[in-house]
Parts: C-alpha cells; structure tokens; sequence
C-alpha cells in the first residue's frame, strides 16, 4: 500500500514536469501548428539560469524561479522573432528543420560556454519529510514544491487563457487564425504571447528539476522534451487539459513501471503508449475529432 | 520499350567508366584510406537520402524513423557477418529483408495516420526500436557490437548507389510512382480516382526500409562498430536534412544534398566545439532562404529533351 502511495506522489512530481513543458508544446502548435522541437531546450536554459542565480547570486528559490521564467520568456520570445516568423508561410517541413536547427544551436551553444559536463544544483528546498496517514511513504518537501507550483502555475495559465484579453485574442487564432485577424486581433503579438508564457512554463520546469533531480547539463532537454510533446500528443495536441492530463498520465506510468522493474524499458513504453494512443485516437485522449472536408 | 535504346547504353558506360576511373585511382593510392571513409559515408548517406525522398518526398508520407531501418539492417548483417560467418553478400540480403520486414509491419499500423501524427508515430518507432538494441544483450546492448569484419570497399558502395538511384529513379517514373506522386498531392482525390493508397504507402515504406537496410549493412561493415545510439533520432533528422537541404521530392537533390552535407560536416570537424552550432546556423540560413532546397523540384532526368514528370506541387 505504502509502495504504492510512494510511487504516485513520485509520479506525480515527475509528471508535473512533464505537464509544465507540454503545455508550451500545446500551446505553440495549438496556435502556429508547428512542433517546437526547441521547447525542451528552452527547459535546459531555464535550469541554467537557476543554476546560476542560486550559485553565483546566492538567490533564494523562489526569486530566482521567477527570474528564470522571466528570462526563458524572453528568450522565447527573440527566437520566435527571429527563428519562426522568417518561415510562418514556409512549408510545414521546412519550419520543423527550423525548429531542429534552433534546438541543436541551443544545446550546442550552450555547450560551448557551459562545458558538456553535468552540475550539481544547490540544495534551496528544507529536506523535510511527511508521513503520510501514518505509514512509511513519505512526502518529501520537494515533491510538495513542485506539485504547488505547478498547479498554481496551472491556475494562473487558466486565468490567462479564459478571463484576459490576450486569453481570448489566443483562442481565436488558434481556432481560425484568418478570421481572428479580420476581427481586428493583431497575430504576432498574440503568437509572442504564446511563446512567451509557453517558454515561461519551461523555464520554471527547469529549475524544478533541477531542485528535484540535483544534476543539469546541456542536452538534458532532449528526452524530457521529446516525451513532454508524447505527453502533449496522448492529451490531444492543442488541447491544454490535454497537455496536463498527458503529462500527469506520462509521469505515473513511468515511475509505475519503473518500480515494477522495468526501469530500461521505460522509454520504450511511453512511445508504445503514444503509438497505441495515435492509432486508437488520432487526435488524443482529450481531442476534439474534427472530420476532413472534402 | 527497347531496354538496350541509346540513352541506356550511353549511361551504362558512364557509370563503368566512374568506377573504373576510381578503381584504379584507388589502386594507385592517388585515392587515400582518408578519402574512402569519406566516399563510403557519402555513399551511405545517399542510399539513406533517395530511400527517404521516395517516401517523403514522392508519396508525402512525413517519417522521423528512417534511422530505425538502418539499425535493423545494420544489426541484420553485423550478425550474418560477425556472428555465423556468412560472406557479405548474404548480410546485405538479410539487412534488406530484414528492414523491408520492419517497414512493412510499421506501415500497417501508421498509414493511418497523417502528416504530423504519422511523424511523431515513426518518432516513436525509431525510439522504441533504439531502446529494444540498447537492451539485448546478444547484439552487446549499449555498447555495442563490435569486430565486424569490413567487407565493404568502393566496389560494393559504389554499385549499391548506383542500383539504388536506377530502381527508385525508374520506380519515380514509372505508373506506379505516379500514383504516389498523385497521393502526395491529394490523398483523397487520388483515392476517388482509383488509386489504392494504402498497398502504395506500404509499398512505399517497404521499399524505403528495403535501401535502407543496405545502408545499414554497408556501415556496419565498414566501421567495424555499430551501436544502437548512433542510429536514435538525430540521425533520422540528418537524413530528413539531407532531403529536404536538396530539394524534397526530387532524387538528383537528395543526391547532391548527401554530398554537399558530407563534405560540409568534413569540414567542420576542424572545429570541432562549434561543429554543431555552425551546423545549425547553415541550416537555418537554407531553410529561411532557400526552402524548397538546393535543386528544388527538378528530377534526375540527363537526357530527356521535354516533359514534366513530377508536376507542380503544392505540398503543405
């Protein structure tokens, strides 16, 4: 019983990381459906800029959190200017090697100021521990940390989406972006928008890993990107409950297999999810089945 | 049709006379072991460019586990060769059969799906398909199978190009490519025509994974050392950059694409810490300016006076 206690909250705190990056994943393609392939190193930078703050600046973990999503906003932002816009009207070929491409010169040049050796990420969080309904499973403070943030991050982004302006402006273009510009919505500033809260989310992610984990390096935002957008996909892309039920979903099956001792396969699993997932439902578990005009 | 007409003959002493030429540069050591690895990688890549660009870039079918095929070709015949001693050309009909077998059990299931979700779903293959090789330990796990003995020389590599660019460039052209252009362009449309789509998208990646397992043969056989990381991801990208850094849809790009590449990654490994960021950057500056590739639409066609095969397109 206790194992099993133990093994949701594990899955629950990787999940919520997992669900923090998807919803950048979702948002982006629910909006320019493009498959950012650089959001997971948007992920890594954050937990750089964690680094560094808690490291060299001695800030506390909560200032320096918020720092790293202001700056990962930002950076998503410039590359969205810089990267994506020049191949808006492009074929949706050529705008996945541009996303690559930025992704490869994100890890690489970070590589490049940082060193490929992986680093110790302070300890910012109280190592306190609670036992739950009186058993040996224990919820550790960084598992309620994270778990906190993330829904509160997810409140926030709800708020955002429905009351705001911005919000309402981000629906209607990625519902028809044509008629949302007729209607008077100006479309880059809502898609640097998106970029902008999307990257957020992953800049906050980072630095919670990098709390909960104690290790960073420069391609550690390959894997967890890639299953974040699987995350993303068995949601139903597009579909921001999606992501969150993805990414949640994502997180308990691995650390579920994980304990039943199929820790190396379980990778292997969750694009055997995703396959299952695609060919069942195409459009995700949460997804909207729109049918083909001929 | 005559087969023995005047273009073919002129193109079959052609061909000859490159090889010979190489053949005896080679022979006379102007032609250094430096220069085949790199003419060995060349040709690889090629093999793995037209094979992509029939699925891709002809029936519009958007893979991201084309480096998947390569591995089981790869492993298919580091295991003939390596580990029951059977001679070369047993290992490369095995990696063939062997990756047409993958591709067709891929193609089943995902032909389904399209665009994106057909890409993520071939994603997904290539990672699982990686992680079951990192996890077997007969063919060494993760790290790998190693003391493959190398039987590949410009003789094998360079004939395997040749027959793979004369098979998919005929298959292009003939009835049967047609119809898988006319799926690329318009799947419904073309399956209101008549068109049997789903025996011509299983056709399609069968015969892809087909060229590309001898890819994979042909590198297992050359390096000695293959493990499953070298054949994860990335590498589909490299080849899907290579299609698409031609010109997507026509073979003479891939062609010119997988020499152009090589030889700039040759180059970058002079600086090696900025390898991967100058590599990114070039790419990005091809597909900002320069979207539809280096050839763009054109097709291999030598000799031919007139005549549109791959017609305009359109592609989203």
């Amino acid at each position: 019983m206790e194992q099993i206690i133990q093994q949701v909250i594990n899955g629950i705190s990787l999940g919520s990381i997992y669900a923090l990056i998807a919803l950048g994943y979702t948002m982006v393609y629910g909006i320019i459906n493009l498959i950012n392939f650089a959001h997971g190193d948007i992920y890594m930078i954050g937990a750089y800029i964690g680094f560094a703050l808690t490291t060299f600046f001695k800030l506390n973990f909560l200032s320096s959190l918020i720092i790293s999503m202001l700056l990962c906003s930002i950076l998503g932002v410039l590359i969205e200017k810089v990267a994506y816009k020049p191949v808006r009207n492009s074929t949706r070929i050529a705008a996945l090697i541009t996303a690559i491409s930025v992704s490869l010169f994100l890890e690489y040049g970070m590589m490049y100021f940082v060193k490929p050796e992986t680093r110790t990420f302070p300890e910012l969080l109280p190592d306190k521990k609670i036992h739950i309904f009186n058993t040996n499973a224990v919820l550790d403070f960084k598992n309620l940390s994270i778990i906190v943030i993330t829904i509160s991050l997810m409140l926030i982004l709800q708020y955002v989406i429905y009351k705001t302006k911005i919000g309402k402006a981000m629906r209607a273009v990625s519902l028809d972006s044509d008629a949302a510009q007729l209607m008077g919505i100006n479309i880059d500033k809502t898609i640097s928008s998106t970029f902008a809260i999307g990257s957020a989310l992953a800049g906050a992610a980072g630095v919670l890993v990098g709390v909960y984990y104690n290790s960073i390096n420069p391609l550690m935002g390959v894997l967890p990107g890639l299953k974040a957008f699987v995350a993303a996909v068995i949601g139903g892309i597009g579909v921001i409950p999606g992501a969150v039920f993805g990414g949640f979903f994502l997180g308990i099956t691995e650390t579920v297999i994980s304990a039943a001792g199929g820790s190396l396969y379980k990778d292997a699993v969750a694009f055997a999810i995703l396959i299952i997932v695609l060919l069942v439902r195409p459009n995700g578990l949460l997804g909207k089945n729109i049918k083909e005009k001929v | 049709m005559k087969f023995l007409n005047k273009k073919n003959i002129f193109n079959l002493i052609l061909i000859l006379s490159i090889y010979f030429i190489v053949e005896f540069l080679i022979n006379r050591g102007i032609i250094d072991s430096y220069i085949i690895l790199n003419i060995v990688v060349i040709g690889v890549n090629i093999i793995l460019a037209v094979s992509l660009n029939l699925i891709t870039g002809i029936t519009g079918q958007f893979s991201l586990g084309h480096a998947a095929f390569m591995s089981i070709g790869a492993y298919a015949s580091a295991i003939m060769t390596a580990k029951l001693g059977q001679p070369f050309i047993v290992g490369i009909i095995a990696a063939a059969l062997s990756a047409s077998l993958a591709g067709i059990i891929i193609g089943i299931p995902t032909l389904r799906l399209k665009g994106d979700y057909l890409a993520i779903a071939t994603l997904g293959f290539g990672e699982i398909i990686k992680i079951i090789g990192l996890n077997n330990d007969y063919i060494g796990g993760a790290t790998g199978l190693n003391d493959i003995p190398q039987y590949t020389n410009w003789t094998w590599i360079y004939f395997c190009v040749v027959i793979t660019i004369i098979i998919i460039n005929n298959f292009i052209k003939s009835y049967n490519g047609r119809a898988c252009i006319s799926i690329r362009e318009d799947e419904i449309a073309s399956e209101t025509m008549g068109v049997n789509t789903t025996y011509y998208k299983i056709l399609v990646f069968t015969m892809g994974a087909f060229f590309a397992g001898i890819a994979g043969a042909l590198y297992a056989n050359y390096f000695y050392f293959i493990r499953p990381d070298s054949f994860g991801f990335m590498k589909s990208i490299d080849i899907l950059v290579i299609v698409v850094f031609g010109g997507i849809g026509s073979v003479l790009g891939s062609v010119v694409g997988a020499v152009m590449l090589s030889i700039i990654s040759v180059f970058l490994q002079n600086i090696p810490e900025l390898r991967m960021v100058v590599y990114s950057v070039i790419l990005f500056l091809i597909m900002v300016y320069r979207p539809q590739g280096l050839i763009g639409k054109n097709d291999l066609r030598l000799f031919k006076k007139r005549g549109v095969l791959n017609g305009c397109t359109h592609s989203k």
